[in-house]
């Protein structure tokens, strides 16, 4: 059953090491959780290492304890609310689809028995939603509601809740978050100018019994040089915030990089490339290939979905041109090989030609943190 | 679990369920706890508590930008002997008396168990938690000059506060009893700020947590206000002596709740019913 939870945590992507295992497998052996509730809050503090795997924990619990809650501790709690409930309904109307409340009650014990999992919807056995007279929310004319005063809330429905669902790493795309993914991206050395150093100097000296021995150092600086291309307008407009929220991030950094450059482009890079979003202001595209080097990283931003055409002809936005948008990319690949293309669609549409395509070119990635997480990793270390 | 839950919240913090379990998790495992939530939602005063509780000393290590990890553990005050060597007429032949101890250090040199916090270490260099990990594991560091190896008398219990402004290296989340603190909730909010401010009418307590959950909500804000600013902004609230009404109308002081001139005009333009950009 434990190891159950484990490969369930590790289907949902969270990196659960035998070190994290046994570490957990410990402290449930020295009786630090008795219950689920204490198994839950104990395993979300071992076996996650941030609010991001949240999620995925919530789901993997629900997953692997379901049934049983249902078979041990969940019973409990609905029996013991029966009794409550009995009291409480007393002299009330019995419901009418049942001779007296003891029929009632003794039906739903007899559903609960055969009952194995949870079920939301559905009109029979006891839930959440639905048409059944035992559960929750549902909208049967009588019945019981179950759970309200039952007491405290079962680890399994905390799980089910998924309120973690937001701070996702493959799903949100917050500022703070993407500034810190971006600041991996940086090679530091020491090839500045030289200057003294002058901790290095005093503490040479000391150690030195006084005689004065200058230490100089090169200052150390980011060499990074980071393109970023964006495809703005056309089908990309849904995706419009999470994009300028890449580029807000990436230009509030572009002090730490030794250059930061972006452009926009319609589509696909064609011969032009536009310095702002309204796309008036251009420059060849050309002219910025020839400034490339191997040590440009690129990031391409767009959804890469578009007519064949489009890419693989000789087409272009706004004029006409002879090079296919492919070429272009292809070079822009050749000049500066670490490039990825981050895609702010989801991966099911990924199958299309135009997509598959340009994933063939550059290493496609989400458009989120994990994605861009993933992708630096690509850009570091490009072969 | 009785004979664990050695935390269970102070008169001071209110502690809940998933927290005492990682404190006491984090007790029993000997592993330092990781801390990480939005500023302001109690992260160090999470540390003073659990000192508080477990009637321990606490060590504080406030990390900074420029955070080295040896000075947590020692330093070598090679001027302070230089100069006594020329001008003093301290025992320079001694180095120990030039070797102090850091925060870190002194928690190992105690004699009792202590608590010991290092407060934001997402502050410091990239490389910071990695420098720290083999002592933080043995409980143990070498001071070079004296060829002595410094070990912990009595294990401490090591809390780590983040603001998630640098992601920390995976062996060092591997080692650590993580804790996320999630931003309060109405109810849980009013037992915070009746704890801080018992004296608070209800009247006043409803009034502002309404205001300010609503601003809270405000799109586009860049620091959201949070536990410590409220609880700011209602002790000037009292001070002043405003009717609860007025909160509602004319939302004073709000250079308490907001820092920033761009969420404070967000917040105002909000209030007079306009859509914030």
């Amino acid at each position: 059953m434990f190891v159950d939870l484990l490969f369930n945590l590790r289907a949902q992507g969270l990196v659960v090491g035998v070190g994290e295992w046994t570490g957990f497998l410990d402290a449930v052996g020295r009786g630090l959780a008795t219950d689920l509730d204490g198994m839950y809050h104990l395993g979300r503090a071992l076996l996650c290492r941030s609010e991001s795997d949240f999620d995925g924990f919530d789901l993997a619990f629900a997953k692997t304890f379901q049934g049983m809650e249902i078979a041990d501790d969940l019973r409990e709690k609905l029996e013991e609310w029966l009794r409550d409930a009995k009291e409480r309904t007393e002299g009330e109307r019995v419901p009418h689809e049942f001779e007296s409340m003891e029929d009632l009650l003794e039906a739903f014990r007899d559903r609960l028995e055969k009952q194995k999992e949870r079920h939301d919807g559905g009109n029979h056995w006891v839930g959440t939603g639905g048409t059944s007279p035992f559960g929750n929310s549902g909208r049967a004319a009588n019945g019981i509601r179950v759970g309200g005063s039952a007491g405290g809330r079962s680890a399994v429905a905390t799980a089910m809740e998924r309120r973690w669902e937001g701070y996702r790493g493959d799903r949100t795309l917050d500022l703070r978050e993407l500034k810190v993914v971006l600041r991996l991206l940086r090679s530091l050395a020491h090839d500045g100018p030289m200057e003294l150093d002058l901790p290095g100097t005093i503490d040479a000296t000391c150690h030195n019994a006084g005689d004065i021995e200058l230490v100089e150092k090169r200052e150390r600086r980011n060499r990074l040089k980071l393109v970023l291309l964006m495809d703005a307008g056309g089908s990309m407009a849904p995706h419009a915030e999470r994009v300028e929220k890449l580029f807000s991030a990436a230009s509030q950094m572009k002090d730490t990089f030794k250059s930061f450059e972006a452009y926009s482009f319609h589509n696909c890079v064609y011969q032009w490339l536009y310095k702002d979003i309204e796309q008036l202001d251009r420059v060849a595209t050309s002219e910025i290939l020839a400034k490339l080097t191997p040590q440009h990283r690129i990031i391409l931003v767009g959804d890469a979905s578009m007519a064949p055409y489009e890419l693989f002809s000789s087409y272009s936005w706004p004029s006409t041109t002879t090079d296919a948008g492919i070429d272009w990319l292809r070079r822009i690949k050749q000049r500066s090989p670490a490039a990825i293309w981050l895609n702010p669609d989801p991966q099911r549409f990924w199958q299309h030609p135009t997509v598959s395509a340009i994933g063939r070119i550059f290493p496609m990635f989400d458009l989120s943190v994990q994605g861009l997480k993933d992708g630096i990793k690509k850009l570091r270390v490009p072969h | 679990m009785a004979e664990f839950a050695q935390f269970s919240g102070t008169d001071r913090y209110i502690a809940d369920e998933a927290l005492m379990a990682s404190v006491n998790a984090a007790l029993v495992l000997e592993r330092p706890l990781l801390v990480k939530g939005e500023p302001g939602t109690g992260k160090t005063l999470l540390a003073h508590a659990v000192a508080e509780t477990l009637g321990r000393p606490l060590y504080s290590w406030h990390v900074k930008s420029t955070t080295k990890a040896e000075e947590g553990l020692y330093t070598y005050d090679v001027v302070q002997r230089l100069n006594d060597s020329r001008f003093g007429d301290a025992d320079v032949s001694n180095i120990r008396n030039y070797i102090k101890y850091g925060p870190v250090g002194l928690a190992f040199d105690s004699d009792e168990p202590v608590v010991l916090l290092i407060d934001e270490v997402d502050k410091a260099d990239i490389e910071f938690p990695n420098d720290l990990l083999r002592e933080l594991d043995e409980m143990a560091f070498t001071v070079r000059e004296l060829e002595e190896t410094v070990r912990a008398k009595q294990r401490p219990l090591v809390i780590i506060t983040s603001n998630a402004e640098k992601e920390l290296p995976d062996a060092f989340l591997r080692r650590c009893v993580f804790h996320f603190i999630d931003f309060p909730d109405r109810e849980r909010m009013e037992r915070i700020v009746h704890v801080h401010l018992p004296t608070l009418g209800p009247d006043l307590m409803k009034a502002a947590l309404d205001r300010f959950f609503a601003f809270r909500k405000v799109a586009g804000l860049r620091k959201p206000p949070s536990t410590s600013e409220l609880v700011d902004w209602l002790t000037v609230l009292v001070a002043s002596g405003l009717d609860p009404a007025s909160i509602t109308e004319g939302d004073p002081f709000l250079g308490v709740l907001f820092k920033g001139e761009a969420d404070l005009a967000a917040a105002v333009d909000k209030r007079r019913g306009r859509k914030s950009w």
